[in-house]
């Protein structure tokens, strides 16, 4: 098990930052929320569309970026993808194929991506790993106008995220003790003893005007 | 939406479309179809009797290439996901993603057996049987290998057991449509063709299934 009795809940506007050591269960978490994951018991409510943002930038590393971007606009029905890039300083790199971005380059992009998607609840997944200052500073100041205009964001990272009314959840208070002599032994702590998962009752409400006119 | 997902796939595994690799299942074929009479001498009756089952195993060997490219780059990039979030159903991408691997793999595997015809001395009615169990079992070919590149796109050694699978799987369509050959009648390539249909309305649902309980894994 990975975390029990845990139960949260959004409204429009609100950011919300998952800490956390690593493997405790984070991204999970975000999965579970995204609904990619069902929770062992207990139940997710979800209002509004979902961007997620994780590891994997969902970008056709053969493509040049602003095809692989433009491939999501299209899904979405959404479009102006250069500002957006623009915003996130990848104006440069639109022509350039993926597989040759950089880390936090990369990152950038798939922020890129998210963003395009207007949608009303963000979850990134590390948001700020691999990403230099300047980077990070415009995609926490991204993350604040979306919250601003009314968006939810929910953010797990290990790392500080400098955003003005972040909530911050520990992850570490749900996660259940485990009983004496039940570690396995050579397998150090109970950290790497399969567990199921469990979240409880966390709905997220919708923001209260929408929020897709970013 | 549907539109723009056929368009990327077919961007992905159409040959000469692009990025690299989606022409070598094609041209496999075609070295296939010129190094039997190689292998086996200039006879032409020897080759009219046996080129049509060579070109029926080159179909098979060639529909096993594109498999470790099919599902696990994109399972890999998150690509599913992403569209499951924006309420593409795993069958409906999965539909799409069949629709545009047979059509990278299925048409210009029947085109290329023209040229393996001339070079294998198949003509008349041979020739045609051969066409019309192509175009009959293709479809069937690339429903199997839809369901099992889904199906082993997690596992370390994927790529090869996908090659491994896919031989057993499509022993039905090779029956019948290299039987057709044999026998010279035309009933049972109608049985290619029903096999076939019914593995194509299987596989979207086998593999949208797989990449659900990938995710649970």
């Amino acid at each position: 098990m990975l975390f029990r009795e845990l139960s949260l809940s959004l409204g429009g506007g609100a950011a919300l930052h998952i800490t956390g050591a690593n493997g405790v269960g984070k991204s999970s978490l975000l999965r579970l929320l995204a609904g990619l994951l069902r929770p062992y018991a207990g139940s997710v409510a979800t209002d509004g569309a979902i961007a997620l943002m994780d590891e994997r930038p969902a970008l056709d590393l053969n493509m040049p970026l602003g095809r692989a971007l433009s491939f999501w606009s299209r899904i979405d029905g959404t479009q102006d993808d250069g500002e957006i890039a623009a915003q996130l300083a990848l104006g440069d790199l639109l022509d350039v194929p993926v597989r040759y971005l950089s880390t936090g380059q990369r990152k950038r992009a798939t922020m890129a991506r998210v963003i395009g998607q207007r949608a009303q609840i963000w979850l990134l997944d590390e948001p700020l790993s691999g990403l230099d200052e300047a980077s990070q500073g415009l995609v926490i100041g991204l993350v604040g106008e979306h919250t601003a205009s009314g968006g939810i964001a929910v953010i797990a990272s290990h790392q500080p995220f400098a955003l003005e009314g972040l909530q911050t959840l520990a992850i570490e208070q749900f996660v259940p003790p485990l009983p004496d002599g039940e570690g396995i032994e050579g397998w150090g702590n109970g950290g790497a003893v399969p567990r199921d998962i469990a979240a409880s009752n966390t709905p997220i409400q919708p923001p209260p005007q929408g929020g897709g006119d970013l | 939406m549907i539109a723009a997902l056929l368009r990327r796939d077919l961007a992905q595994f159409f040959p000469f479309a692009g990025s690299g690799g989606a022409a070598l299942p094609l041209l496999f074929f075609l070295a296939v179809a010129m190094l039997y009479p190689f292998a086996v001498g200039p006879d032409p009756t020897l080759l009219a009797r046996t080129g049509g089952g060579v070109v029926w195993i080159a179909a098979l060997l060639a529909a096993i290439l594109p498999l470790d490219r099919l599902m696990a780059r994109d399972i890999e990039l998150g690509v599913f996901d992403q569209l499951r979030l924006r309420g593409v159903a795993e069958e409906s991408a999965m539909a799409v993603r069949l629709f545009a691997h047979w059509l990278s793999f299925g048409p210009p595997l029947i085109l290329a057996a023209f040229p393996a015809a001339a070079l294998l001395n198949l003509e008349g009615q041979t020739f045609d049987l051969l066409l019309l169990g192509l175009l009959a079992g293709t479809p069937g070919l690339a429903a199997v290998g839809l369901m099992i590149a889904a199906l082993t796109a997690s596992l370390r050694a994927g790529a090869a057991l996908a090659g491994l699978l896919l031989i057993p799987l499509s022993l039905p369509i090779l029956i019948f449509g290299a039987g057709a050959l044999a026998r010279g009648d035309a009933a049972s390539v109608g049985f290619a063709g029903a096999i076939s249909l019914a593995l194509v309305a299987i596989a979207p649902f086998a593999a949208g299934a797989a990449i659900r309980a990938g995710r649970e894994g």
